[in-house]
């Protein structure tokens, strides 16, 4: 019996060697914690075997909400971060997390809601006046509600229309952007969501833009190498390396050149 | 309703495709869930066998903590693993975190107390079978435990199942602690969740159902090992019987 426990430990151990080797099989490797749009809308899938097959750098991307992906960059978790919410960014980099931030691409925000549009938003002339359509409307509006880039918007978009009151057609689904879409299109809610998701989702059902343009709606996208003063443990000469590139003409073409069903979902915009 | 057909064209066509990509999912999945499933094992089963043959103040108090645990939710324990791997947590110097060898830990520690409790019960019901010829024997406690589980071991195959078909299913602790890296740490589970969010809802139930289908083969196989070893074990002694 003792041996045979002996036998399954050593066996076990076996495997979880065999599966740590695996993992590491590529030694070079960065950590970038970005976005559910950049990932969930494809561009990663494009772009990242690029920059590999050139640089011979294995790029391991954690797509969550922007709110998350600062948070593990801020424990050391991630080697680069590549998020929409500049504010957050700038913050990162003023506290010491992050080396320099840099401008990669936009896209925009659009509001999207059933094609019956009860809330009757695409008639507004404004956004403001979108705004007030879907809070007096009554039909619901599903909010990320998960201090991601998009609900950081979202929530500075109503106050700034000056939308203090939200009741019942405010459902907050605490979750990403495609599930937000999901409850959206079950429920017939307006929501809020970036171009690029919107483009990429594939489950829209009754959902259409309704109202879009603003240039309240823009949304810029940064990246920014995690700080070997902060966190000595980052790979910073590799995460560096994916910086450049990413802000290189060779890396700016290549966003510029991914498109979903004949529409271009980044464009790129920085300036190195 | 289409959904359901698409999901099991999708399911159909996945599987025939010999996508490269599945293969490697599923072959993590498999890897993760087996190597916690192997400790929880070894962990757990002689935690229940000393549960079941020793006496002491707070064993009550054990057992109910133990049954407790089986509802740990997945996302709790990810996030604790999250905190303790993290860089800025007691074991960052380690680079543990998004790796499969996290994954093992959370789930190591989610399914350790289901595999602990189900063979809790399951050696309890021995015991009342050889509590008698235990004391006859006048054997230690040790070797009570040692004699219970290894008299128990083929009916103890139910809480190893079902240890693996929870580590197997589960989402939350993985993808926190994973992070659902693609072709690094993405299994079954986190792939489907990234395909619902894409709006592939036929993809996420294809998998999905390629997913019922791997658990399906692990039962089938713990089943037919434990029909051909109890056979096996039986055989000799029932010969002899004979002769």
């Amino acid at each position: 019996m003792i041996r045979s426990i002996q036998r399954t430990i050593s066996s076990v151990f076996a495997v979880l060697f065999l599966i740590s080797t695996a993992a590491q099989a590529a030694d070079r490797h960065i950590v970038v914690a970005s976005t559910t749009s950049t990932a969930n809308s494809g561009l990663f899938d494009v772009i990242l075997p690029m920059f590999t097959a050139k640089s011979g750098i294995e790029v391991r991307v954690v797509a969550v909400g922007t709110g998350q992906a600062i948070r593990l960059a801020r424990n050391g978790d991630a080697d680069v971060l590549f998020v929409h919410h500049k504010p957050s960014e700038e913050a990162f980099v003023a506290d010491g997390f992050g080396i320099k931030r840099f401008d990669v691409m936009y896209n925009d925000f659009v509001l999207v809601g059933p094609s019956t549009d009860p809330s009757g938003v695409a008639k507004a002339g404004s956004l403001k006046a979108a705004l007030d359509a879907v809070a007096t409307g009554g039909a619901p509006f599903a909010s990320r509600g998960d201090d991601s880039g998009t609900h950081k918007r979202e929530k500075s978009l109503w106050s700034e229309a000056g939308i203090t009151q939200k009741n019942t057609w405010y459902r907050e689904t605490g979750s990403g952007m495609g599930a937000t879409l999901n409850i959206a299109a079950g429920m017939g809610a307006y929501s809020l969501t970036d171009r690029a998701t919107w483009l990429a989702f594939e489950n829209k059902a009754d959902l259409k833009i309704l109202f879009e343009g603003d240039s309240k709606l823009f949304n810029q996208y940064g990246i920014i190498a995690v700080s070997p003063d902060k966190f000595p443990h980052v790979r910073i000469d590799d995460a560096q390396v994916f910086v450049d590139w990413v802000i290189s003409a060779e890396g700016q073409s290549a966003i510029a050149a991914y498109k979903r069903a004949g529409e271009q979902l980044f464009f790129p915009n920085a300036k190195p | 309703m289409a959904e359901f057909g698409d999901a099991f064209g999708a399911a159909v066509g996945l599987v025939l495709s010999g996508d490269q990509e599945l293969g490697e999912i599923v072959t993590l999945s498999i890897q993760v869930s087996f190597a916690a499933v192997a400790l929880a094992t070894v962990i757990g089963i002689p935690v229940a066998a000393l549960l079941t043959v020793c006496r002491f103040p707070g064993r009550t108090i054990a057992i109910a903590a133990l049954n407790t645990l089986m509802g740990l939710p997945p996302v709790v324990v990810g996030l604790a693993v999250y905190l303790v791997l993290s860089r800025a947590g007691p074991l960052g110097e380690l680079g543990l975190l998004f790796t499969p060898t996290a994954m093992v830990i959370a789930q190591t520690l989610l399914i350790t107390p289901i595999v602990a409790a189900i063979a809790h019960r399951v050696l309890e019901d021995h015991l009342v079978e050889y509590g008698e010829q235990f004391r006859a024997f006048r054997m230690n406690r040790r070797q009570q435990a040692t004699t219970l589980a290894f008299e128990a071991r083929f009916a103890l195959i139910t809480a190893v199942l079902a240890g693996f078909g929870r580590a197997v299913a589960e989402v939350g602790a993985v993808m926190i602690v994973g992070g659902n890296i693609d072709g690094v740490t993405r299994v079954m589970t986190t792939a489907i969740a990234l395909e619902t969010s894409k709006g592939d809802l036929a993809l996420a139930l294809g998998l999905g159902i390629v997913l019922l289908a791997l658990a399906l083969a692990a039962n089938a196989l713990a089943f037919a090992v434990r029909s051909l070893a109890s056979r096996w074990a039986d055989g000799p002694s029932e010969r002899e019987q004979l002769r």
